[in-house]
């Protein structure tokens, strides 16, 4: 075929095709390759650098989420040069935030080795924002990694409630200048929570169980239905809890063709109606 | 004792447009547009003239990628956001020659076949960018600007003021500055010759380069390689500051010895002095022989950057200044990847504490490790040098160099 060629990866040959990037030609040869802030249905972010390679005529190493492969690069991932870094990342990440309910982070840190007593120093102090009836936002456990700001503005939802503010150390996610969500142009499809790795985004039903420790996955079933809010026919996941019926949460595949896992806020929040009509 | 050229008129400022075409100004533009826009280009391209904003990339050959580009919309910015710690020749050069650092704009623009040019000053540069404005309204007055624009028309010069933000002085972090975004470095590729300012061929260019030109293409393309050496052609601003008796801007053939530069400016007895700004390295008595060239630079594990000396005493505790470099980067870092975001946080608490007298082999070890992360992983230059100049005082405290 005229638009695959093949790369070099870590010494053994491995098929590219036109337009993937060289992540994805790492995950379909089976290279474990870390990565946080990447995601299948936004723009790279090229923000967390868990991901980098060395690329053969790079000086510094590239964001393999990011860069797209062309014919002949030579990349290497299993150099120290390339684990150090990325061990880097995870060691500087831990040293700043609250990893408590990101699960994947913290296992991906500890695959790579990073100790999470490499560095000391102060914490960010981003805060906890409670000022919406559907989701909470605790942004130390935020590790900006884009996502949400992207999921709200062009990528998704073309609503543009979220930025990143402020500089350094200090640069974090915030609504409007220092808005609550409420006064800003939220319109609560809650994207930016399903694309959130960390959990610094979350559910506000998910968040009282947790605080309260009764979140708990194993007791819940997913069970596939359709919106039936509108026409568009999204699919969603509600999250019910075997025990009491409840509905804990709900999500939409990332694969589906129609919704891309995003929703809006009646099919994401609606649930509560679900519910009043079964009392 | 060499003969200034791009302080030509530093004795007697060129202040209106009438004393500088008495002084043989506009010369440049004028045979420029006589040769045509492809010879003016490969008169730059051989005159060996390097970027002087830092990175050193040819300049020829980025005119040349932008004027063979395909798309018709291209854009010139002058990079005028000088805001590297010891740094200020780029204003001394706004300030006593604005109408060479124009007429190079104009070349450029007509080189290129520009849509428009940006003139993108540091905001602290409040008077240099109302001296720029008032001399490129001038020029537009005598009709300079007349064809020079798209299709025959007048060019467009467009002066935007920077917020404050060193980052912005990074040529893709500018970009998105002037569009009106956050000032955020892009990954390159795409290079701005190819995707620049709105995604168009861009060629970018810092107030020294630029003002370069107009003398190369009216002397010709054999002329700056008369001056300094094979491998670095031409001259070079320094700002010179510090612990020295007269602190300024000189001008200079590449190739002359460090210590004639220290000699010219009064420097008595240093200890050490920062080379290249705070993203350069620490320079002991030991290397003052150094001949101020690229290729010199390189051998001796230094940079001259965009040309910033910072001279250092006896009684001065390098680990101090560290420090201070070490809190400019933490500040400056525009926050978007984590090795730069977090760890020039890190870096500097750890410099605060070696500052102190606290701290031992740990807090070097981890520091040269961290160091490691940040120059392989960060995005752009900002973090991939942040921990250059400490890196640098590490190795020299352990070959014992350091007075205090
Ligand atoms: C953090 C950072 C800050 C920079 N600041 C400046 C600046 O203030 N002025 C400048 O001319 N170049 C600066 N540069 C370099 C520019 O990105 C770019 O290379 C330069 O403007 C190109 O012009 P030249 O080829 O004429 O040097 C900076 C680079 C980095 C990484
Ligand atoms: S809930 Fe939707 S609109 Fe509100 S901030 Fe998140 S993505 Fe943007
Ligand atoms: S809130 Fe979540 S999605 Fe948004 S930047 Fe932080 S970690 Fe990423
Ligand atoms: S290296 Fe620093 S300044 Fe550059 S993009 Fe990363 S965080 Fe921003
Ligand atoms: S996953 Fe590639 S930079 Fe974050």
């Amino acid at each position: 075929m005229a638009d695959t060629f093949g790369i070099l990866i870590d010494g053994r040959e491995a098929i590219a095709h036109e337009g993937e990037t060289i992540l994805d030609v790492l995950r379909r040869a089976q290279v474990e390759t870390p990565t946080l802030c990447t995601h299948e249905h936004l723009t790279p972010a090229k923000a967390c650098r868990a991901c980098v390679v060395d690329l053969k005529g790079s000086r510094a190493l590239v964001a393999s989420c990011e860069r797209k492969a062309e014919p002949g690069m030579e990349v290497r991932t299993d150099s120290e040069r390339v684990q150090n870094a990325r061990r880097g990342v995870f060691e500087l990440l831990l040293s700043q935030n609250d990893v408590s309910t990101a699960p994947s982070l913290a296992a991906q840190a500890e695959s790579l080795g990073a100790d999470p007593d490499r560095y000391s120093g102060r914490r960010y102090e981003k805060g906890f924002f409670d000022d919406n009836q559907l989701y909470v936002r605790d942004y130390d456990k935020c590790i900006l990694c884009y996502r949400c700001v992207e999921a709200c503005g062009p990528d998704v939802q073309n609503t543009f409630a979220l930025t990143v503010a402020g500089r350094g150390f200090n640069a974090g996610i915030a609504a409007g200048f220092g808005e609550t969500l409420p006064d800003s142009a939220c319109v609560f499809c809650g994207n930016c929570v399903a694309v959130c790795p960390t959990g610094a985004l979350m559910d506000r039903r998910e968040h009282s169980l947790r605080s309260e420790g009764r979140w708990d996955e194993s007791r819940y079933d997913v069970v596939q239905t359709t919106c039936s809010y509108c026409g568009v026919g999204c699919q969603l996941e509600l999250h019910v809890d075997r025990a009491s019926n409840e509905i804990v949460k709900v999500t939409s595949p990332m694969d589906h063709s129609i919704t891309q896992g995003f929703l809006c806020v009646k099919g994401r929040y609606g649930y509560s109606f679900v519910e009043a009509g079964a009392e | 004792m060499h003969e200034p050229v791009l302080l030509q008129r530093q004795a007697t400022p060129a202040r209106d447009l009438g004393t500088y075409l008495a002084s043989g100004g506009l010369a440049g533009l004028k045979k420029a547009r006589e040769i045509g826009a492809e010879e003016t280009v490969r008169i730059v391209t051989e005159s060996g003239l390097v970027g002087r904003g830092g990175a050193g990339f040819p300049t020829g050959r980025k005119w040349e990628s932008v004027r063979m580009a395909q798309d018709p919309e291209r854009y010139f910015v002058l990079n005028a956001d000088e805001s590297e710690p010891g740094t200020f020749k780029d204003r001394v050069m706004i300030d006593v020659d604005p109408y060479m650092v124009l007429e190079g704009v104009l070349i450029a623009c007509y080189a290129i076949s520009a849509t428009r040019a940006y003139i993108y000053i540091r905001g602290e540069y409040r008077r240099e960018a109302q001296i720029l404005q008032c001399c490129a309204e001038e020029l537009a007055a005598a009709g300079y600007l007349e064809g020079l624009g798209p299709e025959g028309s007048a060019l467009s010069i467009e002066i935007r003021r920077g917020g404050g933000a060193y980052i912005c002085g990074e040529e893709t972090a500018l970009f998105r500055s002037i569009e009106g975004y956050r000032g955020e470095p892009m990954s390159k590729p795409p290079f701005p010759t190819v995707a620049g300012l709105f995604r168009k061929p861009t060629a970018i260019n810092n107030v020294e380069t630029i003002a370069n030109v107009p003398d190369i293409v009216t002397r010709g393309p054999a002329w700056l390689r008369t001056l300094g050496t094979p491998r670095s052609p031409g001259i070079k601003l320094f700002s010179v500051s510090g612990h020295v008796e007269r602190p300024g801007v000189y001008e200079l053939p590449f190739g002359v010895p460090l210590r004639e530069l220290l000699d010219l400016a009064g420097a008595h007895d240093l200890q050490a002095i920062l080379l290249g700004g705070a993203a350069g390295t620490f320079v002991f008595p030991r290397d003052f022989d150094m001949p101020l060239s690229y290729e010199a630079a390189q051998e001796h594990h230094a940079t001259l950057g965009s040309g910033a000396l910072i001279a250092f005493d006896h009684e001065t505790n390098l680990w101090r200044v560290a420090e201070r470099l070490g809190s400019f980067f933490a500040h400056e870092s525009c926050g978007q990847c984590v090795p730069c975001r977090v760890g020039t946080r890190r870096q500097h608490e750890m410099l605060e504490t070696l500052a102190e007298g606290r701290g031992g082999s740990d807090e070097r070890d981890l520091l040269v490790r961290l160091s490691q992360v940040m120059t392989d992983a960060s995005i752009c230059g900002l973090g991939q040098t942040a921990s250059t100049a400490v890196r640098s005082l590490i190795e020299a405290e352990a070959e014992g160099l350091l007075a205090v």
